[in-house]
């Protein structure tokens, strides 16, 4: 997955691949081994629901999108190309199991909510997930959306932080800190787990287990350009996009 | 964000202009602070922040309080520079700035940073083509879009030594120097920047200088447009809107939406105080997904498509 993210990226010259590569461990866990969905039925009303809440993770989106999928792999290509579907940040009026559009940070989280008090409602029993990056956490509209969750004891919704530490120009804690994380989570009334965001049978274990009765937040603690080595923990590969031999470099250390 | 944009020789991205004239600025007035969220890079302030590691406040990525802390810093006797993408500065924070920094009447400038389309790629929640049509009716807010570098620079200096709100709406996107003799930047003044009656092409931002392309093309074909650089919006040059409508038809164009922005404003006031055709160029609503060059070729954006305006323009006077 994270050869096909780097290799839209390279060909588009722009995307987000710190951020993809951050992510995409917890995404493939989701579309590959826990949710419940239907790519012939992409609005069947009971699917489990993904919201990629931080958009410009779309190099991680789209190819579990197309994993499992939802189009065909030659959409790929099309990139941010003039007319894509594959828009650098998700539309929902494009591409099939885009459940909201994102971009703006901490707007996919309230959606999520919303989401989730419609399954409470109809008494259904899909589940929804909800992932935002962590300096994406700084929005105040998460601790809104955290507070609604908790108070209506919404246990059908995870919220999934990519705790990677970056945001984009400089460190989560030296620009306005938001540890502790778990504590905070756990004051507005959620079960918190911190785990290897990186470890798919953590990961595994904490999104498939089936829910409790409170909201769950995991704290999955990642790596910024995880699996490539002048990319990890880099800042400036937020939004850098490789030339042809980091490229190849990185393809050769992706296996 | 990498993105590609029309670039050429001798052509300026115009944060370096706002950036150095800050820096200078804040050398002299200690009262002057920036403040951002998360975009230091994107506002191009990292060597404004090494100058000045105690007066850049970066709030995280949080712009609803970027601008409620623009409007205290200002309460607290600070002069702050409130700098963000222009998508987020306005759309995010619009009661904020409506608020805390039109309706309370701070002492704020507010820089919306690669505004318009340049975001390009990113698509219509990066853009910020509804700003103009957001801010013009906030009462206080001073709104300028300037043309190029010279202009940038200007207006920074003179936002600095007015005493009340303003938004700056500036780009990234490279541009050309207009070329107008024995310039003085005045806000709320239009500028002449080509000389004809047959028609006004009124623009603003960084597409002045596609206009002055389109009237370079239609003075082949013996029609003179006067080109107006209308770099505030508010408060509107209502003098040189009334000499415009004098010339019969008006095009208008924008880095922005064609609905209540610099078009809206024009077709406003003519059909209240003139009625005369009015060509409305801009974009006309969420885009298609595409790179700057594509999205300006696409919707008319270009010397070519103002001029297929002017034309319009022109049938409809004579009509
Ligand atoms: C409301 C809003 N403000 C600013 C931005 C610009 N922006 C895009 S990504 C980003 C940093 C995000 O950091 P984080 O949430 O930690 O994401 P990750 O590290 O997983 O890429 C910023 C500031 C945005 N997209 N939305
Ligand atoms: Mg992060």
């Amino acid at each position: 997955m994270r050869r096909t993210a780097f290799e839209m990226v390279h060909r588009a010259q722009l995307g987000h691949p710190g951020g993809d590569f951050s992510a995409i461990d917890a995404m493939a866990t989701l579309y590959f081994g826990v949710m419940n969905y239907d790519v012939r039925r992409p609005n069947w009303e009971d699917r489990d629901r993904f919201i990629m809440s931080k958009g410009h993770a779309t190099g991680a989106l789209y190819t579990a999108l197309c994993g499992a999928g939802y189009f065909p792999e030659d959409w790929l290509q099309t990139y941010m190309q003039p007319h894509s579907k594959l828009n650098g940040h998700p539309n929902r009026n494009y591409l099939p199991g885009v459940e909201t559009n994102t971009g703006p940070l901490g707007h996919g989280f309230p959606v999520a909510v919303g989401i989730a008090i419609a399954g409470q409602l109809r008494g259904a029993s899909y589940r929804t997930f909800v992932l935002t990056g962590d300096g994406e956490q700084q929005e105040g509209s998460n601790w809104e959306a955290a507070m609604v969750a908790g108070h209506r004891k919404l246990a059908n919704l995870t919220l999934i932080i990519d705790r990677n530490r970056l945001q984009q120009g400089a460190g989560t804690e030296e620009t306005s800190g938001l540890d502790p994380l778990d504590q905070k989570y756990a004051a507005f009334g959620w079960d918190v787990e911190m785990i290897d965001g990186h470890d798919h049978a953590a990961l595994l274990a904490t999104l498939g287990r089936a829910p409790g009765n409170k909201p769950r937040c995991v704290i999955a603690n990642t790596v910024k350009g995880k699996g490539v080595s002048f990319m990890e923990n880099q800042a400036s590969w937020h939004h850098g996009v490789p030339n042809d031999a980091q490229f190849a470099q990185a393809m050769k250390e992706l296996v | 964000m990498a993105h590609a944009a029309p670039a050429a020789q001798g052509w300026n991205d115009c944060r370096n202009a706002w950036v150095a004239t800050l820096e200078a600025l804040a050398e002299k007035d200690p009262r002057i602070v920036a403040v951002v969220n998360d975009s230091v890079g994107s506002s191009k302030l990292n060597s404004f922040q090494k100058k000045f590691p105690d007066r850049l406040i970066n709030v995280g990525i949080a712009e609803q309080v970027m601008v409620g802390v623009g409007a205290g810093l200002a309460n607290g006797g600070r002069v702050p520079f409130v700098s963000a993408a222009s998508c987020f500065i306005t759309g995010r924070a619009l009661e904020q700035v409506k608020a805390d920094i039109a309706y309370a009447n701070f002492n704020v400038k507010l820089v919306g940073q690669s505004s318009g389309i340049a975001y390009g790629e990113l698509g219509a929640t990066h853009h910020s083509i509804e700003d103009f049509a957001w801010l013009r009716p906030l009462a206080n807010l001073v709104v300028i879009a300037p043309a190029d570098a010279w202009e940038t620079a200007e207006a920074v200096k003179w936002a600095a030594g007015y005493e009340g709100p303003v938004y700056l709406r500036l780009s990234r996107m490279p541009v050309p120097d207009l070329q107008v003799a024995d310039r003085v930047f005045r806000m709320g003044r239009a500028e002449v920047v080509c000389q004809g009656d047959d028609l006004t092409i009124i623009a603003s931002g960084t597409t002045v200088h596609l206009a002055v392309q389109a009237a370079e093309a239609l003075a082949l074909e013996g029609i003179a447009a006067r080109v107006l650089n209308m770099a505030t919006l508010n408060p509107l040059d209502e003098e040189a809107l009334h000499q415009a409508a004098e010339t019969g038809a008006i095009v208008t164009v924008e880095e922005a939406s064609i609905r209540g922005g610099l078009g809206g404003a024009v077709a406003e006031f003519t059909a209240a105080n003139r009625p005369v055709p009015v060509e409305r160029v801009g974009f006309p609503g969420f885009m298609p997904t595409g790179s700057v060059e594509f999205l300006f070729k696409e919707f008319g954006l270009s010397s070519e498509g103002i001029a297929a305006a002017a034309k319009r323009a022109l049938a409809r006077k004579r009509a």
